[in-house]
C-alpha cells in the first residue's frame, strides 16, 4: 500500500465516517429528548440532498441549501405533529413500527415525486477533477467542505447545548422529561424541535455530501444503519463518543475495500453491528446502566 | 384444540375447495397461481405472528430465513456437480441416493442434488442459523432487538446480492420441481396448477394446526404468560431465555419451508426476497391481523398477499403497506381483527346505558 | 434439623445505595415467618434475591440444603418455592383459571414437539393441570370465576387468583409479598385464616407485610429490617416490646 493510496482511503473513511456520525448525532438528539430510535433519521440527509438539488434548477447553489435545510426541518417537526405528538403512552415496539412506517413513506413519496434516478449537487468548488493536494495526495476539495461543515455543526451543537437557554432547556427535558415539565419547559414542544434540529443536520450533510455520494430516493436507509451503528458503538445519546465512533466505523470500512470485495462492503457495518449489540450494547464508551432505554 | 378452531379450520378447508372449484368455473383458474404464493408467503406471517404476537418480539428479519430456505436449496438443485463427481464425497452422496444424475437443457450431464434432500439441508441449515442468531440476539430489548433482526435481514440480502454462487442481482433460475410423492409435483408447470394450489394450501393448512396446537398447549399458555408479566411467569418456573429461542427457531422453519417450496414453484429467486421490504410487509400484516391473532394474520396473508401479487397497488405497493403499518400503529395498535377495536364498538353502543350495565374498558 | 431456608449475610446495592446490608436469618420447616420494617427497609427487595429476580452482590442462600444464590427463578422456582408480588402480576389476556393452570408448569412436562403435534400422551396431562386448577379456584372459593379474564375482577379476587397460582406449583416454600396490601379487616381475618390453612398443609410460609395484627396473630417469627440491616429476630411477643423496633416505627420520643 503506498502512502498516497493510504493517504486516499483515510480521506475517504474519515469523509463517509464524519457523516455517518452527523447521522448518529441526529439520532442521538432525538433520543435525548424522547427515547425514540427515529428510522427515518436517513431519510432527512437524502432530502436535504433532493431539495436542493431541485431548488438550485433555478436558484444558486448556497440559497438553494439554505431552503433545503429549511424545507426539511418543517418537514421533520410536521412528521412529528402528524405522526407521534399525539400519541400516549405508547409502547416501545408501536414507536419502532411507526418511525420505520415513516421512513417507507418518505421513500415512496421521494421515489414518486423524483423518481429513481439518481442525482447530484454540483460540486460547490470546480468539478469532480478538481483536486487540491493535501498530504502528497490528490483530494477533492468537496471532501474538506464536508469535513469542515460536518465539524462547524458538531461544534455549533456543542455551543447550543452549553450556552443557550432553549439548548439547557433540551437537555433539561433529555435528562428527565417529568421534572422538566414541572420547570415550565413546554417538553411537548421540545420534542418537535428535536425532530427540527435533527433534520436540519442531516439536510445539510445530505447537501454537503450529494456532489461526492450522489442522492438518490433510497440513500436514506443504507445512511440509517450506518448512523445508528454508529451510535451504538458511542453510547446512544452520547454525541462527542459518536464523532469519534464515525469516524472509526469510516475507516474500518474504507479500508476494507483492500481485504474484502467491495460488493459486501456493507456487510461489513452491518456485522460490527451485530457484534456490537451481541457483545457490547451500551457501546465503548457508554455504561451498562445508562444503556436502559428512556422512557417517552 | 378448542370448538372455535376446529370449526374455523374445516372451514378453512371448505373454502379452500370451494375457490378452486368457483375459479374453474368462472374461467379464472390463473388466479390459483397467486393464490399459492399467497399461501406460501402466509406460511411466513403466521410464523411470525408466534413470535410478534405470543413471545413479545419484533423481528424485521425474517425474509432473510425464507431466503436462506429458498437459496440454499436452488443452489443445491442447480448446482452442478459433474465436475467433482471424482470426489469420493460426492460418489458416496451418490451412492445414497441423495444426488440425481440428469441431463440439463443442452444435453450435457447433470448431477444435483435430490430435492427432497436439499430441502432437508436447507432446513437444517436455517435451524443452525436461527439458533445462533436467535441466542444473542433475543437477550436484547426493544430497538436493539429491532436493529439486530433488521441487521441480521440486511446482511442475508447483501450476501445473497454480492455472491456469484447465489446469481448476485439476478438470482438463481432454472430451479427444477420438487417431487414430494411420485405423481405430486411443486413446479410452476402448467399442468400442475391444481395440484400445486391443493399442496400449498394442504402446507399451510399443517403449518396452522401446529401452531393452533402449540397455542393451546402447556407451552403455549406458558408463552401466553411471558407476553402478560415474564417476571411473574420466570417465577412460576418459566425458562423465558429458551422459550423465546425456540419460538424464533420455528418461526424461522416456518419462514425457509416456505421460501424452500415457493422456489421451486416459481422456479427461481432473487435477492428482494430477502430485501427490508419484504421483511417489513410480513411485519405489516402480523400487525394488521392482530398481533396474537394467527386467524387474523392468515387471512390479511392471503387478502393482501394475492391483491399486491395481481398488481392491484401497481408501483405503488411498498406504499400501501408502509401505510398500512403506519395506521394500525397510530391507531389500532391491536390490529384490525384484534380484542381493542371489538371492545370499542361494544362500548360504543352502550354508551348510552346506565353506568352499571357499561362493560369494563380495557386497559392498555 | 436443618432449616428450609437460609439466609446468609445477604447484601444486595444499587449503584450508591445499600438496600440489603449484611442480612442473615432462617426459616424453619412448617413455619410462618414474617420479614416487616418501615417503607425502604429493603423488604421487596429481599424477596427479590430470594427468589433469584435480582441477583445478590454477595451472601448465600440455602434452600433445602441446596445455595440458590445466583441461580435463574425458574430455576428455582422447579426446587420448590414459589411467590406472590406487591402489586399483582396477574397474566392479562388469559382467564383466571388460566392463571393457576400456569402454576402447574413445573409440575408438568410436555414440550414444544408434544404440544404442536398434540400427542396423545399430553391430553391426561392437560386433564390433570386443569382439574388441579379448578381444585385451587375452589379452596380459595372463586371457582366461579373461573372462565373469567383474570384483569377484569375484582383486586381481592386478583389476589386470590395470585395465591392459588402460587400453590399450584405444590412448593415447600411460599414467599408472600404484603398479601393484606388493600383488604378490608374481614379479607384480613379471611386470609389470616388461610395462611395458617395453608401452612397446616404443611408448606412453610415467608411473609412481607406491613399490616401488624396479621403478622402478630399468625407469625411464629418475625425479622424485622430497617434501612437495609436486620434489626432483630424474634417471636412475636418478644417483638412488640423491643424498644428498637417500636422507635424505627414512632420515631424518636423527643423529636
Amino acid at each position: 500500500m503506498t502512502p498516497e493510496l493510504f493517504t486516499q482511503y483515510l480521506f475517504a473513511g474519515v469523509t463517509y465516517g464524519i457523516i455517518y456520525a452527523i447521522v448518529a448525532i441526529g439520532f442521538n438528539i432525538i433520543y435525548n429528548t424522547t427515547g425514540i430510535i427515529n428510522f427515518a433519521q436517513g431519510e432527512f440527509v437524502m432530502l436535504g440532498g433532493m431539495f436542493a438539488i431541485s431548488f438550485n434548477h433555478f436558484l444558486p447553489l448556497p440559497i438553494a441549501i439554505a431552503c433545503s435545510v429549511m424545507v426539511t426541518m418543517v418537514i421533520g417537526a410536521l412528521i412529528e405533529m402528524v405522526f407521534i405528538r399525539w400519541l400516549e403512552k405508547p409502547s416501545v415496539l408501536r414507536l419502532i413500527i411507526i418511525t420505520i412506517g415513516i421512513s417507507i413513506l418518505t421513500r415512496e413519496a421521494a421515489l414518486h415525486f423524483w423518481g429513481d434516478t439518481v442525482r447530484a449537487l454540483p460540486y460547490f468548488i470546480g468539478n469532480e477533477i478538481t483536486s487540491v493536494k493535501i498530504l502528497g495526495t490528490n483530494i477533492s476539495p468537496q471532501v474538506l467542505w464536508v469535513i469542515g461543515t460536518c465539524s462547524v455543526i458538531v461544534g455549533l451543537l456543542s455551543l447550543f447545548y452549553k450556552f443557550t437557554f432553549l439548548g439547557q432547556e433540551m437537555r433539561a427535558c433529555a435528562a428527565n422529561r417529568v421534572a422538566a415539565t414541572l420547570c415550565g419547559i413546554n417538553t411537548k414542544n421540545m420534542v418537535t424541535l428535536s425532530f427540527m434540529l435533527s433534520a436540519g443536520i442531516g439536510a445539510l450533510a445530505g447537501c454537503v455530501v450529494s456532489p461526492i455520494t450522489y442522492t438518490e430516493y433510497d440513500s436514506g436507509t443504507g445512511l440509517a444503519i450506518k448512523g445508528f451503528t454508529v451510535a451504538i458503538i458511542g453510547g446512544l445519546g452520547n454525541s462527542m463518543a459518536a464523532v469519534a465512533a464515525g469516524l472509526l466505523l469510516g475507516i474500518i470500512e474504507s479500508f476494507s475495500i483492500s481485504i474484502v470485495p467491495l460488493a459486501f462492503q456493507d456487510a461489513i457495518s452491518i456485522a460490527i453491528l451485530l457484534i456490537i449489540l451481541f457483545v457490547r450494547p451500551h457501546g465503548i464508551f457508554g455504561s451498562s446502566e445508562a444503556a436502559g432505554l428512556k422512557e417517552f | 384444540m378448542g370448538r372455535k378452531n376446529i370449526v374455523a379450520l374445516i372451514a378453512m378447508v371448505v373454502i379452500i375447495i370451494g375457490v378452486q372449484l368457483l375459479s374453474q368455473w368462472c374461467g379464472k383458474a390463473f388466479y390459483l397461481t397467486q393464490l399459492t404464493m399467497s399461501a406460501y408467503y402466509s406460511l411466513v406471517i403466521v410464523g411470525l405472528c408466534l413470535v410478534m404476537g405470543y413471545a413479545g418480539q419484533i423481528s424485521l428479519g425474517h425474509a432473510g430465513f425464507f431466503a436462506i430456505g429458498g437459496y440454499v436449496s436452488a443452489v443445491l438443485t442447480t448446482h452442478n456437480l459433474v465436475q467433482y463427481s471424482d470426489l469420493t464425497l460426492i460418489r458416496f452422496m451418490g451412492k445414497c441416493g441423495l444426488l440425481v444424475a440428469g441431463h440439463d437443457l443442452y444435453g450435457s450431464a447433470l448431477l444435483i442434488f435430490q430435492p427432497w434432500c436439499a430441502c432437508i439441508l436447507a432446513v437444517l441449515l436455517t435451524i443452525l442459523i436461527a439458533f445462533a442468531i436467535g441466542i444473542p440476539v433475543l437477550k436484547l430489548k426493544g430497538h436493539y432487538l429491532a436493529m439486530a433482526t433488521l441487521g441480521f435481514g440486511t446482511i442475508i440480502y447483501r450476501i445473497a446480492l454480492a455472491s456469484k454462487v447465489f446469481g448476485e442481482a439476478d438470482g438463481i433460475s432454472e430451479v427444477p420441481g420438487f417431487t414430494l410423492l411420485p405423481g405430486l409435483e411443486v413446479s410452476g408447470s402448467f399442468s400442475a396448477r391444481i395440484a400445486n394450489y391443493y399442496i400449498a394450501c394442504g402446507i399451510l393448512l399443517i403449518g396452522i394446526m401446529l401452531l393452533l396446537n402449540l397455542i393451546n398447549s402447556r407451552m403455549g399458555r406458558a408463552l401466553r404468560a411471558i407476553h402478560g408479566s415474564d417476571e411473574a411467569a420466570e417465577a412460576m418456573g418459566v425458562n423465558i431465555g429458551r422459550y423465546k429461542l425456540y419460538t424464533f427457531v420455528i418461526s424461522a422453519v416456518f419462514a425457509a419451508i416456505a421460501g424452500i417450496f415457493l422456489t421451486h414453484y416459481n422456479g427461481g429467486i432473487g435477492p428482494s426476497e430477502a430485501g427490508i421490504m419484504k421483511s417489513v410487509r410480513y411485519v405489516a400484516i402480523v400487525a394488521v391481523g392482530g398481533m396474537a391473532s394467527i386467524w387474523g394474520s392468515l387471512l390479511m396473508g392471503i387478502a393482501l398477499n394475492f391483491m399486491s401479487l395481481r398488481g392491484m397497488f401497481g408501483s405503488y405497493d411498498d406504499l400501501v403497506f408502509g401505510s398500512i403499518l403506519i395506521g394500525i400503529m397510530l391507531f389500532a395498535p391491536e390490529g384490525i381483527l384484534g380484542i381493542h377495536l371489538w371492545k370499542q364498538l361494544k362500548s360504543l353502543c352502550s354508551a348510552g346505558k346506565p353506568p352499571a350495565e357499561r362493560p369494563e374498558e380495557e386497559d392498555r | 434439623m436443618t432449616p428450609l431456608l437460609d439466609v446468609q449475610a445477604l447484601n444486595k446495592s444499587f449503584g450508591g445505595l445499600q438496600a440489603v446490608s449484611d442480612v442473615s436469618f432462617s426459616v424453619k420447616r412448617g413455619m410462618i415467618k414474617a420479614v416487616i420494617g418501615p417503607n425502604g427497609a429493603g423488604k421487596t427487595t429481599l424477596f427479590n434475591l430470594i427468589s433469584g429476580s435480582l441477583p445478590v452482590n454477595s451472601g448465600k442462600i440455602i434452600f433445602n440444603n441446596k445455595q440458590i444464590q445466583g441461580l435463574p427463578p425458574h430455576k428455582i422456582a422447579a426446587l420448590g418455592m414459589s411467590r406472590t408480588f406487591q402489586n399483582i402480576k396477574m397474566f392479562s389476556r388469559m382467564t383466571a383459571l388460566e392463571n393457576v393452570m400456569i402454576g402447574r408448569h413445573t409440575q408438568s412436562r410436555a414440550g414444544f414437539w408434544a404440544g404442536m403435534l398434540n400427542l396423545p400422551g399430553t391430553w391426561e396431562e392437560e386433564k390433570q393441570i386443569r382439574a388441579k386448577s379448578m381444585e385451587l379456584l375452589e379452596l380459595l372459593e372463586i371457582a366461579e370465576f373461573a372462565e373469567t379474564e383474570a384483569t377484569s375482577l375484582a383486586f381481592g379476587q386478583q389476589r386470590a387468583v395470585e395465591l392459588a397460582r402460587a400453590l399450584a406449583s405444590e412448593p415447600s416454600i411460599l414467599l408472600l409479598d404484603e398479601p393484606a396490601a388493600g383488604l378490608n379487616i374481614y379479607e384480613t381475618a379471611e386470609l389470616a385464616r388461610l395462611i395458617t390453612q395453608i401452612r397446616d398443609y404443611g408448606i412453610t410460609i415467608l411473609l412481607v407485610e406491613h399490616d401488624m395484627s396479621l403478622v402478630m396473630d399468625i407469625s411464629d417469627e418475625i425479622v424485622v429490617l430497617s434501612f437495609g440491616r436486620k434489626l432483630v429476630e424474634d417471636i412475636p411477643q418478644k417483638i412488640q416490646t423491643n424498644n428498637e423496633v417500636i422507635q424505627i416505627y414512632l420515631g424518636d420520643g423527643d423529636a
